[in-house]
């Protein structure tokens, strides 16, 4: 078996005229976890439906635990578990019977899949839970039931499409932990996520996808120094002394320093001594502060400088078909 | 991580049936946990028993009907019951358009696509378990039928007969069902277009009126209707009241036509929405 859990190369899916994806080339090794970011209709769900089976690239091909998805998707389904957008449980049946159900269908033994049913409920604390219909559960309750539901045959990669999107932030950090906890088991995880404190948190490598194209890739660190070191940051009291101030920050910075109103940021190398050069400058020219900080780039600052608009924008142009079964 | 979990090995329409049964089982099973559902499925053909038989009962001949119109009144009644029954169970198809259409807004058969299971089985398990359904909303309306005076006097196995050709008649048009779910692009509206096409289809035929008193051309269309041939076939096995026929191949062999067309429908349905389902993402 090879190194590569998941391998993608040059997959192209066309809707008609649009083309939701276009070249995309992705490789997730074993134990590993893969954030795809990126926004609204940048293709990352489309992306997932191709590697997890449910659709058909139009060109390009993926393999999935050695297994090719076009040719041999029956094998590449017993490997994996998928956990889409929306909880996908059958909401009229309880908690316990949907596990029993899909561990059915993945033909495991009726012992183990009520053992591992059992176990999966109490790891999900939905224990107490698990005789009552999924109609009844929170929206936390139920992703924690479809996540539970894609794990029931233990799969060694699992794709999680926007698994906390719509979910409060209690939930939300619930869900990262057990992420964590798979992770940490060895499962290999693609995840996607709009959100770049969730690629930041979960992945080990993350992918930014732009219009069915990948624009970026790297760690969380790498694609924070691609977009350069550190910034200072300062708000001033008086605007009468902006100019001042930006003279204070020029001498100490790397590059031009940025303004709005009375807030001032600029590159800047040579970590924290900057901040005391910064203040030392400042006070000589004698300019009250109201704060500063060094700042570390953030994902969105990554973001805005690959593709030149925010992360939670979406871009018209290649807005992604969804499947407009009303799911929204 | 383990993935020496042993899994079960079987032959491709083996996985089919198996996976289609336990799919169908826990179907059975949801019908357990919404009773409501079930109970309002069962209201509407008990009040068209009652509507009928009591508000039009009188006022529609069937051709041998009594001198009193107490008589006439209750061989409608018997003439009646096949109607219903007929009706009843082509309106099953709506309950899988309704099903086939949820199960994919909720993402419900993503997940059971991306599941190592026989890719027929979903359909097969759903249909099955929709018309095993009507066995129940059948037992209801016979008790029903029995109180405004309706009774089977055609033998014990022509009854078992007539109950069986109207299960395999609310198989074939699950199928139908099944297949309008799966074209739809909401649950909104797959509950309307699982139920228009059934209001012609039932009320074209013979189910409440006797198709000798429709102007000719439509008794051709009527004549030709499985339904007609249905519940032509269900009167005369429980032995009520038939009227007078016109003179159509189908309804001079309308057991035959019944059973013929439904494994048509189901020959033609199964295989094209088995294959819609395999790509029901795939736009």
């Amino acid at each position: 078996m090879t190194d590569d859990a998941v391998v993608a190369e040059g997959l192209v899916k066309e809707f008609g005229s649009v083309k939701a994806l276009n070249g995309i080339n992705l490789t997730v090794k074993r134990g590993q976890v893969v954030g795809l970011l990126g926004p609204n209709g940048a293709g990352k769900t489309t992306a997932v439906r191709i590697l997890s089976t449910l659709l058909t690239p139009t060109a390009g091909r993926a393999m999935v635990s050695g297994f090719d998805v076009v040719k041999n998707p029956e094998e590449v389904r017993r490997s994996i578990g998928l956990t889409g957008q929306y909880a996908a449980v059958n909401e009229y049946l309880t908690g316990r019977e949907n596990l029993i159900m899909f561990g059915a269908l993945y033909h495991l033994p009726s012992s183990y899949v009520k053992k591992r049913a059992t176990e999966l409920l109490e790891w999900f604390e939905l224990t107490e839970a698990a005789n009552r219909p999924a109609k009844t559960y929170s929206g936390g309750m139920r992703r924690r039931l479809d996540l539970a539901s894609s794990l029931i045959a233990q799969p060694s990669i699992l794709f999680l499409d926007e698994p906390t999107t719509g979910l409060d932030p209690r939930s939300r950090l619930g869900m990262w932990d057990v992420i964590n906890g798979l992770v940490a088991e060895g499962t290999t995880v693609l995840l996607t996520t709009q959100y770049l404190e969730e690629a930041d948190q979960l992945a080990d490598e993350i992918v930014v996808i732009d219009h069915g194209q990948v624009i970026a890739q790297g760690t969380a660190e790498m694609l924070k120094d691609q977009i350069g070191g550190d910034r200072i940051e300062i708000s001033i009291v008086d605007p009468a002394r902006v100019s001042d101030a930006v003279a204070a920050i020029r001498s100490v910075s790397s590059g031009d320093p940025l303004v709005e109103e009375l807030k001032i940021s600029a590159p800047v190398s040579g970590g924290s001594t900057v901040l005391v050069n910064a203040i030392r400058a400042l006070d000589v020219q004698g300019v009250e502060v109201g704060d500063i900080v060094l700042r570390r780039p953030t994902l969105d600052d990554v973001f805005l400088s690959v593709t030149g608009h925010g992360a939670e924008e979406s871009t018209p142009p290649t807005e992604e078909p969804k499947r407009g079964r009303g799911r929204k | 991580m383990t993935t020496s979990i042993p899994t079960r090995k079987r032959p491709l329409l083996g996985w089919n049936i198996s996976d289609g049964a336990v799919v169908s089982r826990f179907s059975l099973v949801q019908t357990l946990r919404v009773p409501e559902l079930m109970f309002f499925s069962l209201v509407q053909p008990v009040m068209f028993v009652l509507l009928f038989a009591y508000v039009f009962g009188g006022a529609i001949p069937i051709a041998g009907a009594g001198a009193t119109p107490d008589d006439a009144a209750d061989i409608y009644r018997n003439y009646l019951m096949p109607g219903i029954f007929g009706q009843t169970v082509a309106f099953a198809a709506a309950a899988t358009t309704v099903g086939m259409a949820e199960s994919m807004s909720t993402g419900l058969i993503d997940r059971f696509r991306s599941l190592p299971m026989a890719s027929g089985a979903v359909l097969i398990g759903r249909t099955f378990a929709d018309a095993a359904r009507q066995i129940l909303v059948l037992l209801v309306l016979s008790i029903t039928g029995l109180l405004v005076g309706w009774r089977i006097t055609g033998g014990f196995w022509n009854a078992v007969g007539a109950y069986a050709l109207l299960l395999l008649f609310a198989y074939a048009v699950s199928w139908v069902g099944a297949y309008i779910g799966l074209s739809m692009r909401s649950v909104e509206t797959a509950s309307t277009a699982g139920l228009i096409w059934l209001f012609p289809l039932t009320f074209l035929s013979n189910a409440f009126v006797p198709i000798s008193s429709m102007p000719t051309w439509l008794q051709t269309i009527a004549a030709y209707n499985p339904i007609s041939t249905l519940v032509l076939a269900t009167r005369e096995l429980f032995g009520n009241p038939t009227g007078i026929q016109p003179d159509y191949w189908p309804m001079n062999n309308p057991v035959l036509y019944t059973i013929g067309s439904c494994l048509l429908v189901v020959a033609i349905f199964a295989t094209i929405s088995i294959r819609k389902y395999k790509r029901t993402t795939a736009k």
